[in-house]
């Protein structure tokens, strides 16, 4: 092929990189490895994540749900996962349709009008969310609840610090765990969108309806993120408590924890602010015959069309992840969403009853929770659960001290529809029984 | 005509009902354990209790859901089916083998908020392709953290923005003007723009390149932050003059950006590090043959200088004296955090198993085949279509339909008949610089074989534009569905299924489907 294409050797396909910026040595990268041998290394690394293998009760934005085996088993097809942005419509039909439906859902779930077709997280989505409330209301501060999570905060903070928005938190109340009723007092003329999370950070359910309520009063969007998207399947919908924009992290619908992402994120809001959402949108139409098909819409927002003028800079989504909750969420269905929010529910609250019955432990706040909350313990919390760990074999939370150092003998406990009951009494009697020096 | 014709797909159900129209009242398609503790009552009023009872979710069979993706799949064209030459995407073969590490128990199930201790492994996964990239590109400050390549580029130049604020103190505000050439990715002023930074365009020369008169001229007002560049270019033109392109801005005291979107030219054979590139983005799911699943999930890993190290995203992955992993928040000159947890971790088993399977020497061959094979479809068809520039391309090429339209037959058409082929078009209308651009990348994973029937396939269509262009317009033939109205989708939008009485078809009208 190299002469027939009239060259005398593989180095001349580079001639036009100059001699001296061409590597004169080979990549000191390793050898190849067999499959065997491939397969061998990644069993050994895989091997040293103790983590992997503990009955755990950690949440806190990435949640243990049963998987229909049948997810994978699409997620795997090659014509979902080898296909690239549905650019050609009419070779694309498989990956659009299902766009549309995970569209739809994400709008049944949350009770919005409108969804995009993914974004990369949850925690990016809601750094989107806010820029985009500012381009809405034309409106410099946005004030976020400190009950968020820790991380999506961070995440936001970095996006919006050259976008001429001013970003002010809010405490939580010490007593409820939900947002502090001060909260509304700080929003004015000014506010573009109040920040909120629901089942927030602590697990601890907010008022959404008072939250939309005040921040309506002012002129400000409410902006709703959830990290436990299937809360959705118990409590009432953003959309119907008056949110404006909801983001959601969709892990919890059939994507493994795969120690942190690829995860998925939903993004909904009003019909009025279409043409302000970032990311794709896929939308329904027709042939010349009157065939019903699927298209990308609306690409005038996008930044191959408006560079710098677009509303978000986003192109690559997340859409084998966005199959991967769409799968999850039919074949769950109505009534199986519905289950397993109810199971991990009354999981959580029979862990927390009896956790609270336990000497030395008690529940810190008193606001209502879905399938987290928060517990307070006779030790540190990093020791007292590293010791569960290490000699129970039981993840039994996360320490809130790795985020909120003031809080040292606090930590967070998930449940959900896949801890059986013989996990929750051996977490309960273990914590009885610990002796941390 | 017809005999030469390869069917993509064929399907006894071309027209597979949305899963809301086969829904069911009361049929289900799961079952869980019963619950096993003592139902209690929740503590949650009423008022925050949906009251909706999930209205309109399906109510399906596990069946009903197999028939419905496995029918709706049949309608995709994907990589495992044929060559997609998407320009500037690298759509190239993903590995089972990779799919099988990333479903690996130790790594699947490991929750993001391990301890470190708990989670060696993973986190040895993550330094070691920290290493192997490092080395690839030239340049030693890596973070795995951004989601896909605009993510990478937004943590990119926010980097530099740290960079000049830190050097420049109150200086630095005069310098927010971001360089980038007139054939960019539209990501890169979106991200520029993200920022904090105001765009300028620089011009590209007759031959396609960086026009260095018109960058010195911009470099000259002395509010050059940076420049964002893409070397080999978005026409799949190495930029000859990298080294004078970095020294004239780095002279302006700007920073270069390169955009690591067309890496696959250069793994192996040149580093951006030696260039004098000072940070780059690279994109897992192009070089490095992560699955790009129908627009996602990506990886693009933001790599740079030793200098800007220190700007990185936190927490950075770093190895103990003893050995042992972890994560080091201690960075007061980070940029914070871009993403939650460490990024999409999945990915990154991927494509440290591809740079493992590969070894060094078949990084280099592969990077050898893409660039022939682009080469020689560059030969195969010059007699038949323009071919705006005359310099030898890298891994891709671009061809316009500067002689078919003057038929009426436009890039837009001979895509749409390419799937009458069995091919997936080529990237049309980008670079926006060249009219008609039709951006072919065929990648390392496709043979002679395939790149002659590919060759034949569009000088086939160059005829047909002659004698029958009504064939080239009207196409594609085969497929499940014609063109669609896209003009007529985005003036009134229906972007989610509603529970309503059948939706008539609007009347049929001409098609005005756009570009891509």
């Amino acid at each position: 092929m190299v002469k027939a294409i009239g060259l005398g050797s593989a180095e001349e396909l580079f001639d036009s990189i100059p001699q001296d910026l061409r590597l004169q040595r080979p990549l000191n990268t390793p050898a190849a490895l067999s499959e065997i041998e491939l397969l061998d290394r990644f069993e050994q690394m895989g091997a040293r994540n103790a983590g992997a293998r503990r009955v755990s009760f950690k949440g806190a934005g990435a949640y243990s749900h049963y998987i229909p085996t049948i997810v994978d088993h699409i997620l795997t097809r090659s014509e979902f996962f080898t296909a690239y942005t549905p650019y050609q419509p009419e070779i694309s039909q498989g990956t659009l349709q299902t766009i549309f439906e995970f569209q739809t859902l994400v709008c049944q779930l949350t009770g919005m009008e409108v969804a995009n077709a993914s974004m990369y997280d949850g925690s990016t989505g809601l750094a989107e969310a806010v820029l985009m409330a500012e381009r809405v209301t034309r409106r410099s501060k946005v004030i976020a609840s400190s009950a968020a999570h820790p991380q999506y905060l961070e995440v936001v903070r970095t996006y919006v610090q050259h976008a001429g928005i001013h970003l002010e938190l809010a405490p939580f109340d010490e007593q409820t765990g939900q947002s502090a009723r001060g909260l509304a007092e700080a929003i004015d003329d000014s506010t573009a969108a109040l920040v909120v999370q629901s089942p927030n950070f602590f697990g601890c359910i907010e008022d959404l309806q008072a939250l939309a309520d005040a921040a309506h009063a002012k002129g400000a969007l409410l902006v709703v993120t959830i990290t436990e998207a299937m809360s959705l399947g118990l409590l009432k919908s953003p959309g119907a408590c008056g949110a404006d924009i909801v983001v959601a992290e969709g892990q919890s619908f059939g994507v493994p924890l795969s120690f942190g992402g690829p995860y998925v994120g939903l993004f909904a809001t009003r019909e009025k602010y279409a043409r302000q959402i970032p990311g794709r949108l896929v939308g329904e139409a027709y042939d010349k015959k009157g065939n019903r098909g699927f298209v990308l819409t609306l690409a005038t927002r996008e930044q191959h069309i408006r560079r710098e003028k677009a509303t978000s800079n986003i192109c690559t989504n997340e859409g084998l992840i966005a199959l991967a909750a769409t799968v999850y969420l039919e074949t769950m269905g109505r009534r199986g969403v519905q289950e397993a929010a109810k199971q991990s529910a009354q999981k959580a609250a029979y862990t927390a009853r009896a956790i609270a019955g336990v000497k030395g432990y008690s529940l810190p706040f008193t606001g209502p929770f879905f399938n987290e909350f928060v517990v307070r313990g006779p030790h540190k919390a990093i020791d007292l659960l590293a010791r569960l760990g290490n000699e129970k074999g039981i993840d039994g939370g996360i320490a809130l001290s790795r985020f909120m150092p003031d809080r040292p003998n606090d930590f967070l406990v998930c449940v959900t529809e896949t801890n059986s009951r013989r996990q929750i009494e051996a977490l309960i009697d273990a914590l009885g029984t610990i002796q941390v020096p | 005509m017809t005999t030469a014709i390869t069917k993509v797909t064929s399907h006894i159900s071309p027209n597979e009902q949305l899963i809301f129209e086969r829904s069911q009242t009361g049929r289900i398609g799961y079952r869980l354990p019963a619950l096993d503790v003592d139902e209690v009552e929740l503590n949650i009023p009423a008022e925050f209790r949906r009251d909706d009872d999930l209205e309109g979710m399906p109510e399906v069979s596990e069946v009903d859901v197999i028939r419905h993706f496995i029918r709706m799949s049949t309608w995709n064209y994907s990589i495992d089916l044929g060559m997609y030459p998407l320009g500037s995407c690298t759509m190239k073969y993903n590995s089972r083998l990779n799919e099988r590490v990333a479903r690996i128990a130790g790594f699947a199930n490991l929750h993001p908020l391990t301890d470190e201790q708990d989670a060696q492994g993973a986190l040895e996964v993550i330094y070691e392709l920290q290493e192997h990239l490092a080395e690839i590109t030239g340049l030693p400050g890596i973070s795995l953290q951004p989601a896909a390549g605009a993510h990478g580029e937004m943590t990119g130049i926010m980097i530099i923005r740290a960079f000049l604020d830190q050097r420049d103190g109150a200086a630095a505000s005069h310098r927010r003007t971001m360089l980038i050439p007139d054939s960019a990715h539209g990501t890169n002023p979106a991200s520029a723009h993200l920022s904090g930074f105001s765009v300028k365009t620089i011009r590209s020369t007759a031959e396609g390149l960086t026009d260095l008169d018109h960058l010195r001229e911009l470099c000259a007002h002395g509010e050059v932050a940076g420049l964002m560049l893409t070397n080999p270019n978005t026409l799949g033109l190495f930029e000859t003059n990298i080294k004078q392109i970095c020294d004239i801005v780095h002279e302006a005291g700007g920073l270069v950006y390169m955009d690591g979107a067309n890496m696959n030219a250069l793994v192996g054979v040149a580093r951006p590090g030696d260039m004098g590139v000072d940070v780059i983005h690279l994109n897992l799911h192009k070089t490095f043959s992560t699955p790009h699943g129908g627009g996602g999930p990506g990886c693009g890993p933001c790599c740079c200088t030793k200098e800007l190290e220190s700007f990185l995203p936190v927490p950075r992955i770093v190895k103990s004296s003893d050995s042992t992993f972890r994560l080091d928040y201690d960075q007061p000159q980070s940029i914070g955090r871009v993403k939650a947890f460490l990024g999409n971790y999945g990915m990154m088993l991927r494509a440290l198993a591809y740079t493992l399977t590969h070894g060094n020497d078949g990084l280099r061959e592969a990077t050898e085949a893409a660039v022939l094979n682009a080469r020689y479809i560059a030969a195969g068809l010059v007699q038949d279509y323009d071919k705006p520039f005359a310099g030898s391309p890298m891994h891709e090429v671009v061809f316009t339909d500067k002689r078919q339209s003057r038929k009426g037959v436009h890039t837009l058409d001979i895509a749409k008949r390419l799937i009458d082929y069995g091919f997936h078009p080529m990237t049309i209308y980008f670079p926006l610089i060249v009219q008609g651009a039709m951006l072919i990348e065929p990648t390392e994973s496709v043979g002679r074989q395939e790149l002659d029937q590919f060759i034949a396939a569009m000088r086939s269509i160059a005829s047909e534009a002659v004698e029958n262009p009504e064939l080239v317009l009207n196409a594609p033939h085969n497929t499940r569905i014609g063109r669609l109205d896209e003009a007529a989708a985005a003036r009134k939008p229906a972007l989610r299924w509603k529970n309503e009485t059948v939706t008539s078809a609007p009347e049929p009208q001409p098609s005005t489907a756009q570009a891509v």
